[in-house]
């Protein structure tokens, strides 16, 4: 029994949920965003990841309406919302600092939002009864919120904003106050919790494990732009430029000049090293500058020179980051260029083949690398 | 022993300053009196040994506050004291809540410079700045000269030595008192909790009312007291401003001291006010208490 695949982004007939056409916000001479349009499909779990500064937050406060766009419009079904305030979007948020009300219990604040509506008294309960039992928090609804740890907290904020079962739920950094263990738990109860609710999320999040974890796509911006937006695997494997590549990761860039070989490039990156070799199907001119990006998980690292390796250089074991799982190895070649390479640590107390300054080989095939222009 | 250390300090300083001044007043208000030096009887003798104070022990009674209950200017003084009280600490509330609200959400660099205004008077004598208010109250004063100036009055208002004068003098002199901690709560406020009322379906208005008020609470019920415990025994501000028909317990007191030389009767009028004064005090520190328990 096949499931469909989710991915309403490669179908011409679905109707996104939330469109941004041109969108630029201006805070006087500082362009936070700059002239963006993009897509959010209805049930997606959209991340929005970048550093600080990179007007993620921007993007989802206009979404909010707590900011207006000074150019383009945003879209939500089909219908421009700038005009709409934010207590009358279908749209609820979850701050990063929750903004749990004090003075009112779990239940009252999870009610705060249906007690608005007018909704009546017996429904309120039943709605607020549910929100609890989702987030598993029955037993809490009579404590203030300071009577509640890190992690309920977390989850009551998430109660309330669901609570009016919005068309659109903003998520601001929603973990980002957890300590990593419980993180991690509560990113896929996260993601159940959008499953069952089938409510379309977007969160903002400068942690790309966690954007790669629960979103269905990831789109990363620097400076005001979308940078590349798509699901985790393709950002990973497939990244469009090198600042993704970069960002999204552990990663080796070299830097060197192409010239076309086959079905892919010859790449001369120092006097004195071997040409690379990286099968790619971009376009690039004889002699262009081009970078190639090698996740270290694809390099393998020998004592011997490997006999029929697409690529292989020598070098020099200058770090060993030993983590637990995994070990990585930054090896230096003759030129000063560091390459990285890691190994699972598959046996327990294994004996370590190789140690600080030893020479070492390492290799890549021809597909293992990504091909990016300048 | 350290910590007892430190902790006999504050002890320490109560009793010198409240108890035993306080043990002084109440024996005074026991005692009769008398046309001496001091103008009551008896006076403590230790010379006489262990009889003088036996002597001292018999010499005291009641009698000054079953004198209180006989005459009813006394209740009615202290009646309308508190409803003085009362309502001039809720006209300093409407004054300064909006007052306190606007430096909260000044620009940043805004509030020291608001902060100092605020508390700028304190650097005049608190009783020039009460007489200054007759010269802008009374018949002929800026006021309404101002009024009449403009058209908007034909006759001189009278305001000068009447409860709104009262009123004015109160609201002005303990505004500070009232501002300072509203500011303080509001101040600590986190913006987003307005934002998260508004994502929730909240009108800004309905936002203040729900979110905004009951998160000053406790700086409302502070300001509060701090306007309502002097104002009750206030003294300067009804016999300058009052009139005759003003009857403020402050009043009654001095007058009993001052003009009747009647210091026993003064001192049972003063324990009593203290003894109405006690109940709010300890609502306030219970207040204070819940809300460091809150904090905790």
């Amino acid at each position: 029994m096949g499931q469909t695949v989710f991915e309403p982004w490669n179908d011409p007939d679905a109707k996104p949920l939330i469109q941004f056409k041109n969108v630029t916000k201006r805070f006087g001479d500082f362009v936070a965003i700059d002239n963006q349009s993009f897509d959010i499909y209805e049930q997606e779990f959209f991340a929005l990841l970048g550093p600080s500064g990179c007007g993620k937050t921007t993007m989802m406060r206009m979404l909010a309406g707590f900011e207006t766009p000074t150019e383009g419009t945003i879209l939500l079904g089909g219908q421009d919302i700038a005009p709409i305030p934010p207590n009358k979007r279908a749209v609820n948020m979850m701050f990063q600092s929750y903004a749990l009300f004090p003075h009112l219990s779990i239940w009252e604040n999870i009610a705060f939002g249906l007690k608005r509506d007018n909704m009546p008294k017996d429904k309120i309960d039943a709605r607020v009864a549910e929100m609890l039992k989702l987030t598993r928090l029955e037993q809490f609804a009579k404590r203030k919120p300071h009577q509640c740890s890190g992690g309920q907290r977390q989850r009551v904020a998430l109660a309330r904003s669901l609570a009016k079962a919005p068309k659109l739920l903003l998520l601001d950094e929603p973990l980002g106050a957890l300590d990593a263990k419980l993180r991690q738990d509560t990113q896929f109860e996260l993601m159940d919790i959008q499953e069952k609710t089938g409510t379309t999320f977007v969160i903002v999040t400068h942690d790309q494990e966690e954007a790669m974890t629960v979103a269905s796509r990831v789109a990363v911006m620097d400076h005001g732009k979308i940078i590349q937006a798509d699901t985790p695997a393709r950002i990973y494997e497939m990244p469009n430029s090198a600042y993704v590549a970069d960002f999204i990761g552990d990663v080796t860039i070299i830097s060197g000049t192409a010239t076309p070989a086959g079905d892919g490039y010859d790449i001369a990156f120092a006097e004195g090293q071997p040409i690379l070799h990286a099968k790619s199907d971009i376009q690039l001119a004889k002699a262009q500058s081009c970078h190639l990006a090698i996740r270290p998980e694809k390099v393998a690292i020998t004592a011997e020179k490997p006999a029929d390796a697409a690529n292989a250089l020598q070098g020099k074991i200058l770090d060993i980051a030993y983590l637990g799982n995994l070990s990585t190895y930054h090896v230096e070649l003759a030129n000063g260029q560091v390459v990285k390479s890691q190994t699972a640590n598959t046996r327990r107390l294994s004996r370590r083949s190789f140690t600080w300054e030893d020479e070492v080989w390492l290799s890549w095939t021809d597909t293992a690398g990504v091909l990016l222009k300048e | 022993m350290r910590r007892a250390a430190l902790i006999i300090i504050p002890y320490f300083w109560l009793l010198a300053l409240f108890l035993v001044p306080f043990l002084i007043v109440l024996k005074i208000s026991l005692s009769d009196t008398a046309l001496a030096i001091p103008p009551y009887t008896p006076t403590l003798d230790f010379s006489n040994g262990w009889q003088g104070i036996k002597d001292f022990w018999a010499a005291l009674d009641l009698e000054n506050f079953e004198f209180l209950t006989t005459d009813d200017l006394y209740w009615k003084a202290y009646l309308s004291s508190l409803k003085i009280a009362v309502i001039a600490t809720f006209l300093t509330l409407l004054v300064g809540y909006p007052i306190a609200y606007g430096m909260a959400n000044a620009p940043d660099h805004w509030r020291p410079t608001l902060m100092m205004l605020v508390i700028l008077p304190f650097w005049t004598s608190f009783l020039i700045r009460v007489y200054s208010w007759m010269g802008i109250l009374s018949n002929e004063g800026y006021l309404n000269q101002l009024l009449m100036g403009m058209g908007v009055i034909s006759e001189p208002l009278t305001i000068l030595n009447t409860n709104t004068a009262v009123y004015i003098g109160i609201v002005y002199t303990y505004l500070p008192f009232m501002i300072l901690p509203i500011y303080s709560a509001l101040e600590r406020l986190d913006a987003s909790l307005l934002e998260a009322a508004e994502d929730l379906g909240c009108s800004r208005l309905t936002a203040f009312w729900l979110v905004t008020v009951p998160l000053s609470k406790n700086g409302i019920i502070a300001g509060c007291f701090l306007v309502f415990i002097p104002t009750l025994g206030e003294f300067v501000i009804p016999s300058l401003l009052g009139g005759s028909k003003t009857l403020m317990i402050g009043k009654v007191l001095w007058e009993e001291f001052f003009n009747n030389r009647d210091w026993p009767v003064a001192s049972a009028v003063a324990v009593i006010l203290l003894l109405i004064l006690i109940i709010p005090i300890i609502l306030f520190q219970r207040n204070e208490q819940k809300q460091r328990e809150a904090d905790g």
